[in-house]
């Protein structure tokens, strides 16, 4: 989990715009989340561990990765929302992305992100 | 491609019964929920559409929207209702989770494709935390990149 701060604003669309399609989430000073995150990786069995990954090693890439670079910040800040707007559609393709270079090929099955536990988003990759 | 999903509830009631069979089948195969007294389920439904983001909001479908046709598509005519009394797709169908997604599809995917943004990918129902049924549309595959859209005419 990540608790995040963010304000959804698009410097393409006047302030009006903005809030018209935003709404509560255009407010200025931003607001803020516990997005759970859920990683899946996929592949075969080692027949020497009986693991497809450990998930030790697991953890500490999502940690290294993702929990440290975003948790109790604000998105908005972060230089890959220099020019994107933090919604968690664009949150959880950045995840895949950060989480993808660090895994072999073809491990990272996809990114599912929580902003509420009605709302999840999920990205395969493609 | 980037997957939405929204969660809604509703409370409803039915009964599994099969018209042409005796009251002694019908207690056979579905048990207690048969009873034609009724009975209720909490249901869980989860709407999922697919698509790419929008480069100037980052939205796949504002969720505002999505939240509003689950209201007015399958909310409004399933909630705190009796499916097989009161919803006209149960009068002769029986009111099973799998029919309940099937039926929720068929009232949201207009809505959603003509919106012109996302497709709907796929809904889940719970009948329980245990039990729930899953649809992807009538080819199973909804949506397949660089494919026509393949929907129920």
């Amino acid at each position: 989990m990540l608790s995040a701060s963010h304000r959804l604003h698009s410097d393409a669309l006047s302030a009006e715009e903005n809030r018209v399609v935003y709404g509560k989430c255009n407010n200025p000073h931003g607001h803020g989340h516990n997005y759970v995150v859920e990683v899946l990786v996929g592949g075969p069995v080692d027949p020497e561990t009986g693991m497809v990954v450990n998930l030790a090693d697991l953890d500490e890439v999502v940690r290294t990765r993702v929990t440290d670079r975003f948790d109790h910040t604000n998105l908005n800040l972060d230089p890959l929302f220099a020019n994107r707007v933090p919604t968690t559609e664009n949150l959880c393709r950045a995840v895949f992305g950060l989480l993808k270079e660090a895994m072999q090929a073809g491990e990272l099955e996809y990114v599912r992100v929580e902003e509420t536990e009605n709302n999840f988003f999920e990205y395969r990759g493609e | 491609m980037i997957f939405l999903t929204r969660r809604a509830t509703f409370s409803a009631s039915h009964y599994y019964c099969n018209e042409s069979w005796t009251a002694e089948k019908n207690e056979q195969v579905f048990g207690r929920c048969a009873n034609r007294n009724g009975h209720g389920h909490n249901y869980t439904l989860e709407v999922t559409v697919g698509g790419e983001t929008d480069p100037v909001t980052g939205f796949v479908v504002d969720l505002k929207w999505l939240k509003d046709v689950i209201e007015r598509e399958v909310l409004a005519a399933f909630d705190h209702r009796h499916l097989n009394l009161e919803v006209p797709e149960f009068a002769k169908l029986i009111p099973t989770t799998e029919n309940i997604a099937i039926a929720a599809w068929k009232r949201m995917e207009p809505a959603i494709a003509a919106a012109g943004g996302a497709r709907l990918t796929c809904v889940r129902i719970y009948e329980t935390p245990e039990i729930f049924a899953e649809y992807r549309g009538p080819q199973g595959q909804v949506f397949v990149r660089g494919v026509e859209y393949r929907g129920e005419a």
